[in-house]
This record gives structure tokens, sequence and C-alpha cells, in this order.
């Protein structure tokens, strides 16, 4: 469903932040993308939000090239994906609920499904009781479970998760991971990148290494190897 | 669709305005700010073209008919300047009314009035003044009485006209009119600008403390028009609310300025115009406040949507 091909990221000061990569994701994957500071990790996954354009290659969603399509209609692509960051990014101003809500509402969804699904995903990030509080009152596991809530209600085709684990410590690194293997059992496809080993190896599935901006390893039953 | 998504902007935007705290509070502050001073350049021009009515309505032009005129003529005459388009008002002074007049300014003047009743016969002639629309059109009603055919009786009977006394006084009045009319324009256009630029600067600062809110919405995929309602709304309601505070803080202001400061705005009663031309004041205030604060926040929150 996603396709790199021959994918080169190069900044106006000449350096490369990604060289050459050819890459495909089938539907209902789980990948994770390892790799040192620097290697090119974010870089890819901002190209695939076509949040970055690329100096070379095209990138592919299903069969759109995501780069030419038109800025009026790029929020139509990107509410075809979840994003997980690091930092959570939480809207401040806006309570638990309200956060997942303002995904349900910018996708336009009606009233009633409003009010039927935020619950529901609520209890599936386990913050059932929580929906009322704002970001601030919330601990950094409960933030990011509600970031994860936000990048599921829609539905979307892919998960992608930016070190979503970075800032927490093992016991809400677990609960996280645990969720995003349950979302990707229930049939949506995730891609994170990490530098978390015990995630990786815990996880059992491709992993992905990156260096310098190019691809050294792809493994179909990886190990966290740098 | 489209009334679901207007009730939802128009409910985020309540709540971002009464969420943000401070920097809403700075906002509707600076705009509160502004929208005085719109207000007192609306006073101030209200006041001004009060006076200058008041000025220009004290100057005229007297005819003083030698004492051998004959009155007829002289109502004659009156009626012909009643015709011209310069003319707004001709009042006609009789030798009977100019005595009388006399008499009743010298009253306390006993060796005056002795020096007039030893006379024995009224000395003074009948007189008209006229009003024109305009103080530049006085030199055009002179010059046409100047002309002996336009008066009934012949130019002889006009002993003098304090035109030319006045002239230069008109003139200078004219000018003055003139001069004091653009300054305030000038003025009022830049404070305006001043204070439009300085609400411009506070939203946007506002809403540049948002950045990284509107970088979220973009990648949960929320529509440009979806992101920058809300904000745009924000903005609206902060008019509104300096608007109304602009207006709750004129009242006590018109009350005193309209009964201790009357005579020294020359008559002119501010709290008779506040109430007089409320629905004005609201409707300027409320108009300027809500298209400062919307637009403010259109520009600024376009800035943050670009990608």
């Amino acid at each position: 469903m996603i396709y790199f091909d021959k994918v080169t990221k190069l900044y106006r000061d000449g350096t490369s932040a990604l060289e050459d990569v050819t890459l495909s994701i089938a539907p209902k994957e789980f990948v994770s993308i390892v790799g040192h500071s620097g290697a090119g990790k974010t870089t890819l996954l901002k190209m695939l939000l076509a949040e970055e354009k690329p100096t070379e290659g095209t990138v592919y969603f299903e069969s759109t090239d995501i780069h030419a399509l038109p800025k009026s209609s790029l929020h139509h692509y990107r509410r075809k994906i979840g994003m997980v960051f690091q930092d959570f990014r939480l809207i401040p101003n806006k309570t638990a609920y309200e956060n997942i809500a303002f995904a349900m509402e910018a996708a336009g969804r009606d009233d009633d499904e409003i009010a039927s699904d935020v619950p529901y995903i609520l209890n599936l990030v386990d913050l059932g009781t929580k929906g009322g509080h704002f970001p601030h009152q919330l601990s950094g596991g409960e933030q990011q479970r509600v970031a994860i809530g936000r990048a599921i209600v829609n539905q979307p085709d892919i998960i992608i998760a930016d070190e979503p684990t970075g800032n927490l410590d093992p016991v809400n690194t677990y609960e996280i991971v645990e969720i995003l293997k349950k979302i990707n059992e229930l049939g949506t496809t995730v891609v994170i990148t990490t530098h978390n080993k015990g995630v990786v190896d815990a996880m059992g599935k491709r992993v992905i290494t990156m260096e310098k901006g190019r691809i050294v390893r792809d493994d179909a039953h990886g190990q966290y190897i740098l | 669709m489209l009334t679901t998504s207007l009730k939802r902007i128009l409910i985020a935007g309540a709540k971002n305005f009464s969420r943000s705290g401070l920097v809403s509070i700075a906002t509707v502050l600076i705009m509160t700010v502004t929208l005085a001073i719109v207000g007192m350049l609306i006073f101030l021009s209200a006041l001004l073209s009060y006076t200058l009515a008041e000025v220009q309505d004290k100057v005229d032009v007297n005819v003083y008919f030698t004492t051998d005129a004959v009155e007829s003529d002289i109502i004659s005459t009156k009626s012909k300047l009643e015709l011209l388009p310069e003319v707004a008002l001709v009042t006609y002074t009789s030798r009977e009314e100019a005595l009388a007049q006399f008499r009743q300014k010298h009253v306390d003047d006993t060796l005056t009035l002795q020096a007039l009743d030893q006379l024995g016969e009224n000395p003074l002639g009948a007189s008209i003044a006229v009003k024109a629309k305009d103080p530049s059109e006085y030199a055009a009603i002179v010059n046409y009485l100047s002309n002996g055919n336009n008066v009934v009786g012949g130019a002889s009977t006009i002993d003098r006209i304090n035109y030319y006394q006045n002239k230069s006084v008109i003139e200078r009045l004219t000018n003055a009119i003139g001069v004091t009319e653009r300054a305030g324009l000038a003025l009022a256009i830049f404070f305006a600008l001043a204070s439009i630029i300085i609400a411009f600067a506070t939203v946007r600062l506002a809403i540049f403390s948002s950045r990284d809110e509107i970088a979220v919405m973009r990648l949960v995929g929320a529509s440009n028009m979806y992101i920058r309602g809300p904000f745009i709304v924000a903005g609206m309601l902060a008019g509104i609310l300096a608007a109304l505070i602009v207006l709750a803080l004129f009242y006590p202001v018109a009350v005193y300025a309209g009964t201790s400061l009357s005579s020294w705005f020359g008559g002119f009663n501010v709290l008779t115009y506040y109430t007089s031309h409320f629905a004005y004041l609201f409707l300027t205030l409320m108009s300027v406040g809500i298209v400062l604060g919307g637009f403010a926040s259109f520009v600024a929150v376009r800035r943050y949507l670009r990608i």
C-alpha cells in the first residue's frame, strides 16, 4: 500500500537526509524503523505525511503520488493516516475527549457518531474516566494514549508513530506497545520508529534498519541490531 | 454538513476565547484602546462640525442704508437677495428697530441717550443682514450688491457694507475651517492606523502562541477553513467585547462631559450626542471591532497554514 521509489532528500546546504530509499509496506504489516539519531527515520515519516517533498523519487500511497496532490486536498489524504508523536502533540486547551472528538469533527463526522465513538475509544485506550481532563492534568503515558486514541478514531488505513515511547517509562512503554499491537491485530497497518531495543525485540515483526539516510537491513522477523 | 461545521466552528471559537485566559484579556484590552480612539474621533468630529456650524452661523454681511433710503426699496432689494442661490437668510432691520436696539444696548449709558434725545430725530439707517450658505460665498454676494443695478433705489442709498471691514476676518475664518477639517481628518487617520496596527500585532501574537496547535490540527486532517474558523470567531468575539466595553465606558464620560463641560465645548452636549447617536456609535464600534478582530486573525492564521 506504500511504496517509496528511489527517494532522495537533499537539504539546501547539501547534506542528505535520505539517499536512494526504495521500500514497500504491505497492508496490515507492523513495521519498526530503527537507527541512530539523524539516520533519516523521521524524514522518512515526514515524506509519508507529505510534510516534506523528496528531492528525487516518488512516494506512492496505494496508486497515488502523494506529493503531486494539490494543497487543498492534502487534508483528505491525511485523514487516512493516524499520527502519533514522541511529544504527544495534543491540543493544550482541549480536554482528552475534545482532542479525540476534534479529529472526528475535522473529518466531518456527525454529532451522533462522535457521541458514541469517543467514549468507546477512550475505553479502548483505558482512559474511560479521564475524558474531561486537559493534557496538563494527565501523565505522559496517559497523554500518549489520548494521542493514540485520536490517531485511530477515524479508522485510518495506517498508523504512523514517531518514537511513541521516547518520553515514557518502561511500564507506560509496555502499555503503548500493547495498544499498538492490538490495533495492528484489528487490521490497521502500523509503522513506528524507535530507539528502544526492548520494544523491537518483544514485537518480533519486520524491522528496517537505517544508517546515514540509507536502508542497511530489512528483516521480516527482525531484532534491534546496530 | 455545512451548518454542523459552522456550529462547531462557533462553539470552538467561543471555547478558544474563554480558555485562552490572559491572551484573550490582552487582546480585548488592546482592542478596547483602539475602539476608544475610534469612538473619541467620532465625538471629536461631531464637536468640530458643531463648532464650525456655530461659527459659520455667526458670520454675516450687514448692509447699512442711508437714512433717506425708501423702506419699500430696501424690502425689494431684500426680496431680490433672497432669490440668490448662495443666500441662506436675509433679515431686515428697520430704522425704528435699529433705534430701539441702540437704546437697549446703551440703556445704562445716560450720556449717549441724552445726546440721542437732543438730536430729535432718528440718526440710524435701516440695514439688512445677509447670511450665506457657505462663508466663501460672501464675496459673490457683496459683488452683487456693489452693482448699483441690483439695488432698488440705486447704489447711492447704501451707506456702507461691513463686509469690507470683516473681509479679512471672514477669509481667515474660511481658511481656518478648511485647515481644521483637513488636519482633523489627517490626525484621525493617523491615530486609527496606529491603533489598528497595534491591535493587529496583538492578535497575531495571540495566534503565534497557538502555532503548534495549528500544526497538529493540520496533521489530524482538518481542512484549512476548519482550522482558521475558530480563530476568526475568537478574534471577532474580542472585537465585540471591546466594543461593548467602550460603549459602557463612554456613558459615564458622556454624563460628566454633558453636564460639566458643555459650556467649555461651546454648547455642544456630549450626552445628548451619545444618546441620540447611540445606534450609530454602536454599529460603528461593533463593525470596526468585528472586522478588525476577524481580519487580523484571518491574516495571522494564514501564515501558519502553509504546507
